[in-house]
């Protein structure tokens, strides 16, 4: 165990995260004996009270909810999948592979900078309030950490589940910035946003810091996830600018999505992801609260996609397609801050309402020329303070004013954080590819590759 | 020779074929393309904004045939793609110099 943790070490030595101390393999004869002198002066091993524990009564209702915890992050996995096809659904055919590319990275990116950083700085135990550092996540096996003395759960579903969530708000942004962002420089802006910022608003609430203190409510994320994330890419949307040939002569000009197949597929995907992310919220495997987060969150996700629908029907005079896939994205937003909280009916309330809401919203950002080829502006940033406010007007688990303040703090932290950082890099290095490579796809550009190098007639594979 | 060029609507190129198997043709060549006449474009909407196809999809049938085929070939495709409609396509018939099959090396007609 410990010669595997050296090994590891070793591996991550070069990171400038892991300072604590030397690792040199001339120690561990040292530091092995330090452990065996360790073992010998507790009073009960961790594996023996370990095992002591997994015979007590309350060990079954542990063990289950630990592995509804790791389900319900292998679910939020899935939610990186569905972001994936959506994105490259809504864009157009010659940026695939690089909508592909910023998605598999972000998910990399966001379980290691977790790992390293960001766990220990969202939930840091006692801090200021505000601010926490963070340190490498990984702890020695105790009693306190990996039994119910810790949760339902142990240290290290805890770091899982939650690593999971921190990289979807990198994700949002992707989907905005689409089909014009220099790829090194939105890898550098989605590291720092994953690494260094989301962990401070995350810690306002789930870290117990000023929020929480407050009586601020967010169950699962509405604001802490999809409203910093929405805000986040709202302000790199801005310092970005449209996409060549969007907006002409005054008049909008649609890009069409080149895949609405994948686009469907990718929201089921992440309908599917939700009900871990929500269901997974509850922290445990309560019976009551995890069948009714269940039903919430399906009723909202239902409510919101019909909202869309008949909206779209009405005021744009088409039944579109996109739109009740974001309308269906737009519910599960909307009752994610009280899929524990407001009843099945206000669920259905909370959803239609988000479902009708994105659209106008999606009109409204395009018509300021805010150019969002996925929507993710108005379904994560408008739907996430809506979402939040749901739960003081829906249910009675937190009053209106503090909901507001807390939603508009994540929202404005996330918009201000991201103005600073990607406004720098623009003027440092650049955060837009060229005008010939935008128009001839970055998928060529950034990459020197095709996403479909066998179909249609601009292929240059032979 | 002639080489008869037909560019139809879509969904009528099953009707052509058969109509040109019925005559007796034995090979075709057909590629989809995009192209507008008098019909013009259309509007459709895209999450809220309209906007014009030019464009719109069309199927073009390439068949050669010999000089005395032409006619009966010509009048088959126009009376298999017909809808009435505007939009329905156009038939253009041009001079061939000479055909080779590339198997056989057979040149002229007979290489059809």
């Amino acid at each position: 165990m410990k010669i595997k943790k050296t090994l590891l070490a070793l591996l991550l030595g070069s990171s400038a995260f892991l300072l604590a101390g030397s690792l040199g393999a001339q120690e561990l004869p040292v530091e092995k004996a330090a452990e065996v002198v360790e073992a010998a002066t507790d009073a009960i091993s961790f594996e023996d009270g370990y095992a002591a524990f997994m015979k007590t009564p309350g060990a079954a209702f542990f063990t289950i909810s630990n592995l509804w915890l790791l389900i319900s992050a292998a679910l939020v996995f899935i939610m990186h999948l569905g972001f994936a096809t959506v994105e490259s659904g809504l864009g157009q055919a010659k940026n695939t592979v690089n909508i592909l590319f910023k998605n598999v990275f972000i998910i990399c990116m966001g379980l290691l900078t977790y790992a390293l950083w960001g766990f220990n700085a969202m939930y840091p135990g006692e801090f200021n309030g505000f601010f926490a550092a963070g340190s490498w996540f990984d702890v020695e096996a105790s009693l306190d950490l990996m039994t119910s003395e810790y949760a339902d759960y142990t240290w290290y579903t805890d770091f899982i589940f939650q690593g999971m969530f921190a990289a979807t708000a990198a994700t949002i942004v992707s989907g905005a910035v689409a089909e014009r962002v220099k790829l090194s420089s939105f890898m550098i802006f989605a590291t720092l946003l994953v690494a260094f910022a989301y962990p401070i608003t995350g810690s306002w609430q789930w870290g117990g810091g000023w929020l929480a203190k407050l009586g601020f409510y967010d169950f699962a994320g509405s604001s802490l996830v999809h409203a910093f994330g929405g805000f986040a890419a709202l302000a790199c949307v801005m310092v970005l600018g449209p996409r060549s040939g969007k907006y002409i002569n005054g008049q909008i000009r649609p890009i069409l999505g080149h895949s609405m197949p994948l686009a469907t597929i990718g929201v089921f995907l992440l309908f599917l992801g939700w009900f871990g992310f929500n269901g997974g919220s509850v922290l445990n495997a309560d019976p009551f609260l995890v069948s009714l987060v269940f039903v919430t969150t399906a009723l909202a996700a239902a409510a919101g996609g019909l909202g869309a629908m008949f909206t779209s029907w009405i005021f744009l005079k088409k039944p579109d397609l996109s739109m009740s896939l974001n309308g269906i994205l737009a519910g599960l937003v909307g009752i994610t801050a009280g899929a524990d909280s407001i009843m099945p009916f206000w669920a259905i309330v909370t959803g239609l309402i988000a479902g009708v809401l994105v659209v106008f919203s999606i009109i409204f950002f395009d018509k300021i020329k805010i150019d969002d080829p996925v929507g993710a502006i108005s379904v994560h940033g408008v739907c996430g303070i809506f979402g939040t406010l749901a739960v003081a007007l829906f249910s009675d688990a937190a009053g209106f004013g503090i909901q507001l303040i807390g939603t508009l703090a994540v929202g404005a932290f996330a918009f201000i954080f991201s103005i600073v950082v990607f406004g720098l890099l623009k003027v440092v290095m650049g955060v837009r590819v060229s005008p010939e490579e935008e128009s001839e796809g970055l998928d060529i550009g950034e990459h020197g590759q095709e996403a479909y190098p066998d179909f249609g007639g601009t292929s240059h594979a032979r | 020779m002639k080489l008869v060029k037909a560019i139809i609507k879509p969904f009528k190129l099953e009707e052509v074929k058969e109509a040109l198997a019925d005559i007796g043709i034995e090979g075709m060549t057909v590629t989809e393309v995009k192209g507008f006449g008098r019909q013009k474009g259309h509007t459709e909407i895209y999450r809220g904004s309209e906007y014009t196809v030019d464009f719109l999809p069309k199927v073009m049938i390439e068949v050669v045939v010999d000089d005395a085929d032409a006619d009966k070939t010509t009048e088959a495709i126009v009376k298999a793609a017909k809808t009435g409609k505007i939009g329905d396509g156009k038939v253009f018939i041009i001079p061939v110099e000479t055909a080779i099959r590339i198997r056989t090396d057979e040149s002229g007609p007979e290489a059809l």
